[in-house]
Parts: C-alpha cells; sequence; structure tokens
C-alpha cells in the first residue's frame, strides 16, 4: 500500500479550528486569571466566537470537502456552524453572572464549553461517519463533564452520571452502526456509500438496515426521540440552567445536523423503509413530549418535556426526505434557538444568590413585578407554541408544509394537533405570570387555563 | 488443527465469561475476565490480526484490568454486596438473553449476512506487516479522525480534573 500524504486542508475548517484555538487559549489563561475575575475568559471566549462567525460568513458560498473527503466545507455545515455559535455566544453571556451566583467560576466551564461546539461543528460539517462519530463523543463527553459542573449538588451528580451512562450506551450503538455500514459497503465516507449503493443496489446486503436501524437509535439518543428520550428531564433539570439551554439547543441542532447530513444524503436508497419508521417515531416524540409536559411543575423539566416535542416536530420534515424538509429543518432550528434560549435566559435571570426560580408557582406575579421581563418570557412561550406573528409560527408552518408536500398529511395533522397541546403549558405560564398573585389561590388560575385550553 | 484450537479458545472463553458473572469473589470475577480477554486475543491471532491481538492484551487484559483490581482492592470485598434487585429482573434477563442468543445463532448461519472484505488483503498483511499497514492508514487515509482523538482525549483530561480535583 503507498503512502499518499492526504491534503491537508485547515482553511475550510478555519471556524471549528478557531472556537479549538479560543478553548486552548481559556485553558491557559485559566492559570493566569485570579479566582473571581474569571469574567475575562468569557470574554475571550466570546472573541472566539465573533471570530468563528465572522469567518463562516467569508466562507459562505463556497464548497469543497477536505482531508481526503473527511469534513465538508459546505453552507449546510456554516449554516449549522453559526446556530452553534449563537447557542455558544448567548450562552456564555448567560452564564458569566449565573457561575459567580452559583459559586462556580472556573475557567474549565468556558473551555468545555468551547471543546463542546467544536465537536457539534465537526459533526455538521463531517462527511464521514468516524468524524461525525467522534465529534458527537467530543460533544458528548463535553457535555457530561459540564452537567455535572455544580460538583457538590446531588442532583447534578445524578444528571451528569445519568447522562454519561446513557449517552456511552447510546454512542455504542452509533459506533456499532457504522462498523456494520462499513461491513455493508467497505467504506465509512458519505459520499462512497452513495456511490456504493448507487452501483451495488441495496437488494442483498440486509446488513444495510442493521446498520440503519442502530444509526437511527444513536441518533435518536442524542436528539431525545422518543422511547430514547429517558435521560432528558432529569438531566436538563440537574444541569446548571446555562448549561441546559446549551444542550436544548446546540447538541440538539448537532444531533439533528448529523442526523440529516447520514440519512438524507447517504442512505436515501433505503429511504422507503426510514420514512415511516421515522414518522412513526415523529408521532410518538411529539405527543409524549407535549403530554407528560403539561404535568410539571418545575420550569426546566417543562422546557426539558417541550424540547423533546420540538424533537418530534423537526422529525416530520426529516421523514419528508425532501429539500423543502432540509430547509424546513434549519430555519425551524434558528427559530427554536433564539426562543429557548431566551425563555432559559429568563429563568438564568431571575435566579439569585445560590437559588433559582424554577417552580412555576415562583413566576406567579412577574407581571407586576418585572414587566419587561414577563413580556420578553411571554413572547417566547408564544413563539415556542407556534402561534402567528412569531418566528415559530412561520417555522412551523415551513415544517408541516413540507410534509405535506410529501404526501404526509395525516402526520401534518397529528403534529398540529400537537402544537394545540403544547399551548396548554405554554400559556400556563402566560396566566401565571400575568393573572395571579404570588402565592394565590390554585384553583382559579387552573380553571383560567382550563378555560382557554377548551377554546 | 485451525478448528481444534478454535474450539479449545472458544471454550476457554467462554468458560472465562461465566465466570464473571457467577463467581462469589469479585477478585476472582476479575482474574475470571483476564482469562476471556487473552482467549479473545488469541482469537484476534487467528483471525490475522495480530495488532488488533497485541491491543487487547496491553489496554484491556493490561491497563483496564489493573484498574479494575485497584477497585476491587480499594473499595474491600464486601463493598459491592449489593441486594438491590428489580423484581422480576432475573427472569427477563435469562427471557431476553436467550433471545439474543437465538437472534445471533440465526444471524450467523452463512450466507445469510454477507459482507465485504476490506481494502487490506491477507497477502498485503504478509508483505507489509500488520501495524505498517494500520500505521500507515492512520497518518494517511485516516490523520484527520487521528487527530480529532487527540482532541477527544484534552477533552477528557479537562473532565478528569473538573470533576475529581478537590479545589478547583
Amino acid at each position: 500500500m503507498d503512502f499518499v500524504v492526504p491534503t491537508v486542508d485547515l482553511g475550510s475548517i478555519a471556524p471549528a479550528l478557531l472556537v479549538l484555538a479560543t478553548a486552548l487559549l481559556v485553558l491557559v489563561g485559566e492559570l493566569f486569571t485570579a479566582p473571581g475575575r474569571k469574567g475575562a475568559l468569557a470574554v475571550l471566549a466570546l472573541l472566539g466566537v465573533a471570530g468563528a462567525t465572522a469567518k463562516s460568513f467569508l466562507l459562505w458560498g463556497q464548497s469543497e470537502t477536505a482531508f481526503g473527503g473527511m469534513v465538508a466545507l459546505d453552507n449546510y455545515g456554516l449554516f449549522f456552524g453559526l446556530i452553534f455559535l449563537i447557542a455558544l455566544g448567548m450562552t456564555v453571556l448567560l452564564s458569566v453572572r449565573y457561575l459567580d451566583q452559583m459559586d462556580m467560576d472556573h475557567g474549565e466551564y468556558y473551555v468545555l464549553l468551547l471543546l463542546a461546539t467544536f465537536g457539534m461543528m465537526l459533526m455538521a460539517s463531517g462527511t464521514d461517519l468516524i468524524v461525525i462519530f467522534l465529534g458527537l463523543e467530543i460533544l458528548s463527553l463535553s457535555l457530561y463533564v459540564l452537567a455535572g459542573f455544580a460538583r457538590t449538588d446531588l442532583r447534578a451528580q445524578e444528571a451528569a452520571l445519568k447522562y454519561f451512562l446513557l449517552g456511552a450506551f447510546s454512542s455504542g450503538f452509533l459506533l456499532y452502526g457504522a462498523a456494520l455500514t462499513y461491513a455493508a459497503t467497505g467504506t465509512t465516507n458519505l459520499a462512497r456509500i452513495v456511490g456504493f449503493l448507487a452501483q451495488a443496489g441495496v437488494a442483498g446486503n440486509p446488513l444495510l438496515w442493521i446498520a440503519v436501524g442502530l444509526l437511527m437509535v444513536g441518533f435518536g439518543f442524542k436528539v431525545a426521540t422518543v422511547p430514547f428520550q429517558m435521560w432528558v428531564p432529569d438531566v436538563y433539570q440537574g444541569a446548571p440552567t446555562p448549561v441546559t439551554a446549551f444542550m436544548s439547543v446546540g447538541a440538539k441542532a448537532a444531533g439533528f445536523a448529523g442526523f440529516l447530513r447520514v440519512f438524507l444524503y447517504a442512505f436515501p436508497a433505503l429511504s422507503v423503509d426510514w420514512t415511516w419508521l421515522l414518522a412513526a417515531l415523529a408521532v410518538l416524540t411529539m405527543t409524549l413530549g407535549n403530554v407528560v409536559a403539561i404535568a410539571q411543575g418545575d420550569i426546566k423539566r417543562m422546557l426539558a418535556y417541550s424540547s423533546i416535542a420540538h424533537a418530534g416536530y423537526l422529525l416530520v420534515a426529516m421523514a419528508s426526505n425532501s429539500q423543502a424538509g432540509v430547509s424546513a429543518v434549519l430555519f425551524y432550528l434558528v427559530a427554536y434557538a433564539f426562543t429557548n434560549l431566551g425563555a432559559f435566559a429568563v429563568v438564568v435571570y431571575l435566579a439569585r444568590q445560590g437559588q433559582e426560580a424554577l417552580e412555576l408557582s415562583d413566576y406567579a406575579g412577574l407581571g407586576s413585578r418585572a414587566p419587561l421581563v414577563a413580556l420578553a418570557m411571554t413572547t417566547f412561550m408564544v413563539s415556542l407554541a407556534g402561534v402567528p406573528p412569531t418566528a415559530g409560527f412561520v417555522a412551523k408552518f415551513y415544517l408541516f408544509g413540507a410534509a405535506v408536500e410529501a404526501g404526509l398529511v395525516w402526520l401534518a395533522v397529528i403534529g398540529v394537533l400537537n402544537s394545540v397541546i403544547s399551548a396548554y403549558y405554554y400559556l400556563r405560564l402566560i396566566v401565571i405570570m400575568y393573572m395571579r398573585e404570588p402565592s394565590a389561590l390554585l384553583a382559579l388560575a387552573e380553571s383560567t387555563v382550563g378555560a382557554i385550553f377548551k377554546i | 488443527m485451525e478448528l481444534a484450537l478454535f474450539l479449545s479458545v472458544g471454550a476457554i472463553a467462554i468458560l472465562g465469561a461465566v465466570g464473571v458473572v457467577t463467581l462469589r469473589n469479585a477478585v476472582h470475577s476479575a482474574l475470571s475476565l483476564i482469562t476471556n480477554m487473552v482467549a479473545l486475543a488469541v482469537l484476534f491471532l487467528m483471525l490475522n490480526a495480530q495488532f488488533v491481538a497485541i491491543v487487547q492484551i496491553i489496554v484491556y487484559a493490561g491497563a483496564v484490568m489493573v484498574l479494575f483490581l485497584f477497585v476491587i482492592m480499594l473499595l474491600g470485598e464486601k463493598a459491592q454486596e449489593s441486594r438491590e434487585r428489580l423484581p422480576g429482573q432475573r427472569v427477563f434477563a435469562i427471557a431476553l438473553g436467550a433471545l439474543l442468543l437465538a437472534e445471533i445463532i440465526y444471524v450467523a448461519q452463512p450466507n445469510l449476512l454477507p459482507g465485504l472484505p476490506g481494502k487490506a488483503t491477507t497477502d498485503m498483511v504478509a508483505q507489509g506487516g500488520n501495524v505498517q499497514l494500520v500505521g500507515r492508514l492512520l497518518l494517511s487515509d485516516y490523520v484527520f479522525p487521528f487527530e480529532l482523538t487527540s482532541v477527544l482525549l484534552l477533552v477528557a483530561i479537562v473532565g478528569a480534573v473538573v470533576l475529581a480535583k478537590r479545589k478547583l
């Protein structure tokens, strides 16, 4: 076998490399900043985010592969990269005061956030199952630690351990799927898989179905679809709130980036089989997420179940297996990123020294106590529910539109019905904020919400 | 010859695996896990995968097992006695295990799941050597994933320090 030196084209992964370099700088900078002054590291991290964002815009429109087809520079990867950078930037901004309040102001926090983003960007731009897997592992490992960053908090420990065990298990599924893909097609490169399947066809290669099934389980875990969602509520509840925000937006978007790239790009030959599976997963995920969210009294748990439901909506577009579906997913993720980060930002904003406002009843009377914050939260909730004229409505419109175009009208109908269910718990928070005095009687609000729900 | 070797090594591997779950003493369990891993290494050797065999011994039978034994010794023998069981766990475990075994036996039929041969043929391995081939691949085709693993290790180091250091 000849030794062929691969093309080293660092320019095509420049945004990710900038994030990585920033992580290393922050890691070293942590040595030289006194305790209590770690905010300077946050500024450094933000500079890195700004640099990577600028570089992404400069690269926009280019299309090439690098490192022998291991990664691709394309608008798809860059767009996802920008979503991750938005999530990262906003999370860093949310974290400075929060870390101080919760007495865990350590520079490693920013290092892990940056490294996680590096992993996400690789997942979005990787065009080889090995790179996608490694990106996922870099992302996951950072998040396991971040989930347990409040080291003395029992709930954080439980979150970290649970996330680690289940996450490692799901990574095993993904890796096994990649290995069987290699056994069935002789390559892990997505482009070569497409080439192989175009030439050899899928008949007489049953390993492929097992491989695709295992890959689906692996990605399903990461984006939290039912029945692989058990870890979500506990982890979202136990993790520091800014980390939860980061996970619910960044990690979910990264999961979908890999999911879409692998399934829609590499395995369209098997789409007859996986589209209906995804449709079934979508129905389960939306319904369970929304119905269970109604019963939650803790706002982080409620948002956790709501994020499960949103993964279901995204699966609807994915099941339509079309270019329109991909565009819808991208647009939805942007709208979702801003609204969900915003909602968590309000939760972080209301935190006080060593204590957070997590119960729904803590939000009673917020409309009179802090009208602007309540107004912001109202906007986010309305947008998450998908009420016009918010971004959430337009995004959902595209999602379900893609499903209708693909002939999945029934799926779109179920999606819309689910949006109606979700309005119950999103609007309940608004009702609590505006119509309930702190410690007022529960019955009044409940009946009001019930009336709205019936309408 | 090959069949006899395979059967005897396979039997040792299975015995080792059974020993891990049935032996009462944790140290004995760990020792039979080593038996199992060494037997697996021999199986890898028989498949012409010398590199994987050596790595199996160095990493699994060596490093990982030393860590296992450390933990067992540190915790003491009695510490791992756990009475906590889900109701009906044993029945479920046996039923699901039997199902999995049936599936594997079914799938193991010849030609039911045809795979593709890899790029490296036995000739190439005989000529260039196993380790050399892996090394060349790592630094040519797979140099990018190879470098990514260093980032992964960095994450692991930072994470270990964050979680374990008493005073950050």
